[in-house]
């Protein structure tokens, strides 16, 4: 098999005496969709920060397509640069206009010119559905409507690797699946995703692989239908049957 | 990775060989890094001190700037005018903090009803941000007491209300600023609990303000200490005017170095104070990321 795109060996990371992850290994290969799944508080959000370097680890090693990023030696802006992170707060910049958010890293970080970032980034809003948007501000959006322009705003410079982290969990019910059917449609364009995620359903249905996380250790994974339909740690069946009878 | 360590549940994780040396570079580079700023600031005061020395007037100015001898000598004086500064400054404090807030809760009030204290307000700070702090002390210093209304006090008393009008006024507008730089959502979450306005103020809005504020008020702070000096031009004998005097008398400006030595040192702890609670509050609200 290829290089994968990320791969986490035996990562730890520690908030004083609490250790959130406790020996991570995960792979995430091109073109895959996997879903981390996990109780509240396992280290979902942590384990995604430290996979794009904005949170320190203690020990173990983070590859991004072969390279070790986790060496002190590596710029962790031109990482970052690579990767694409979508958050549960959508995050929009309030004082940039739907445009200037989506182009800002284009134009800032890889330096296209601004004519050449702003016609993908008017393209890619009409994909949305929100090229009239496009000279409004975040405000002035539903929430549904600012997460699908966070999402698009992570991938105006196609990066390698997606991380979204819970990104419907801070939206209406009826906006959620706008939002899914976007990174459907991502999946279908070959995106390679890592996606924290409460909505099992979803997680099924575009998922090539689901990891789920317990006190910080993987501690099962496979295809949706061995971990989601048919689980055979005690641990993933009791955290199903909590979230699948809500 | 081989010879990874995997702790037993429970047990402190030991770090692998290779997030060692990790650690170990990361505290190379730290030193590197302290080394290089170290050496560049020797140089950097080195070339200060060998231009001053070559400049041709610098033996004379050395003698009336920088005698240890009068240095000594006016010691005393200016030290026991400091301490006439330090009080005014503790009282000035005070007085800044309450007609700050004060300002700015009117400010923030609303309705047609209050119109008038909210323009009040408004031209209260206007004025006293406009007006350069001296010739408010001359006004304040020579001009009330020429009215003869107020019984004879102390020209420390006028000087200090001098102060409190002029650094409320600014006070207040960071106050203000930090009211409105809260979230209105959080207005809003307030009032939908049944706070009233002035409640959810104090309960909710004033809080996150002022820790919002707070390293800007910890500067206003600084400039209010060494502007607590001014108060010398209405006579009152603080450490300027117990340096000028003995300039005066001995033909010598070294009191004045004295003296804004004295000044320095008074600052210092604030200034620092601010800085420790800058980063502080920097660090907590990064969430401990390392960006
Ligand atoms: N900066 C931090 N300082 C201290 N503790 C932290 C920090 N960030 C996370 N934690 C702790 O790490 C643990 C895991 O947090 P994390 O946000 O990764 O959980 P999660 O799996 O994303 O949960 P959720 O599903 O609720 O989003 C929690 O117990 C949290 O309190
Ligand atoms: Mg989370």
């Amino acid at each position: 098999m290829s290089e994968p795109v990320l791969r986490m060996s035996g990562v730890w990371c520690a908030f004083g005496d609490h250790e959130v992850l406790r020996g991570i290994d995960l792979e995430v290969h091109r073109h895959e969709v996997v879903a981390l799944i996990g109780a509240s508080g396992s280290g979902k959000s942590t384990l995604l920060r430290t996979a794009n370097l904005l949170e320190h680890i203690d020990d173990g090693q983070i590859f991004l397509t072969g390279e070790d990023v986790s060496d002190p030696r590596v710029d962790g802006d031109a990482v970052r640069a690579r990767i694409g992170t979508v958050f549960q707060s959508y995050n929009l910049f309030p004082h940039l206009s739907v445009l200037d958010n989506v182009t800002l890293a284009a134009r800032v970080v890889h330096k296209r010119p601004r004519a050449e970032a702003e016609a993908r980034g008017r393209e890619l809003l009409a994909s949305i559905g929100l090229a009239a948007k496009a000279d409004a501000y975040p405000d002035t959006l539903s929430g549904g409507q600012q997460q699908r322009v966070a999402i698009v705003r992570a991938i105006a410079t196609d990066p390698e690797l997606l991380l979204l982290d819970e990104i419907t969990s801070a939206l209406d019910p009826e906006l959620v699946g706008e939002v899914l059917d976007l990174v459907r449609s991502l999946k279908a364009g070959g995106a390679t995703i890592l996606m924290a995620t409460h909505e099992m359903a979803f997680a099924r249905d575009v998922a090539d692989r689901v990891v789920f996380l317990d006190a910080g250790r993987v501690l099962e994974q496979g295809s949706p239908a061995e971990i989601l339909v048919a689980p055979r740690e005690p641990r993933t069946r009791e955290f199903l049957a909590r979230v699948l009878t809500h | 990775m081989s010879g990874r360590a995997v702790a037993a549940p429970g047990a402190r994780h030991a770090p692998s060989a290779l997030e060692l040396e990790r650690r170990a570079f990361r505290k190379r580079q730290g030193y590197r890094s302290v080394a290089v700023s170290l050496v560049s600031t020797l140089v950097f005061v080195g070339v200060v001190v060998l231009v001053l020395r070559a400049t041709p007037g610098w033996p004379r100015v050395a003698d009336a700037f920088f005698d240890p001898e009068a240095a000594w000598r006016s010691l005393p004086r200016v030290l026991e005018g400091l301490w006439l500064n330090v009080r005014v400054l503790l009282v000035a404090s005070v007085g800044v903090v309450l007609m700050a807030l004060l300002v700015a809760s009117v400010r923030t009030l609303r309705g047609p009803v209050f119109f008038p204290l909210r323009a009040l307000a408004a031209g209260y700070t206007d004025l006293f941000r406009g007006i350069p702090l001296i010739i408010v002390l001359y006004l304040v210093g020579f001009g009330i007491p020429g009215l003869r209304f107020f019984p004879r006090m102390d020209a420390a008393v006028w000087g200090t209300i001098a102060l409190v009008l002029v650094y409320g006024a600014y006070v207040a507008e960071v106050f203000r600023a930090g009211i409105e730089a809260v979230h209105p959502s959080q207005r809003l979450a307030a009032r939908g609990l049944g706070l009233s306005h002035g409640q959810t103020m104090r309960r909710v809005v004033l809080p996150q303000a002022l820790r919002k504020v707070t390293p800007a008020l910890m500067n206003d702070f600084v400039a209010l200490q060494k502007d607590v000096g001014l108060i010398s031009v209405l006579g009152a004998v603080d450490a300027v005017r117990a340096a000028q005097i003995e300039t005066s008398r001995y033909y010598d400006f070294t009191p004045y170095v004295v003296a804004g030595l004295l000044f320095v040192l008074l600052a210092l702890p604030m200034i620092r104070l601010t800085d420790w609670y800058s980063a502080r509050v920097r660090a907590r609200e990064q969430m401990g990321s390392v960006v």
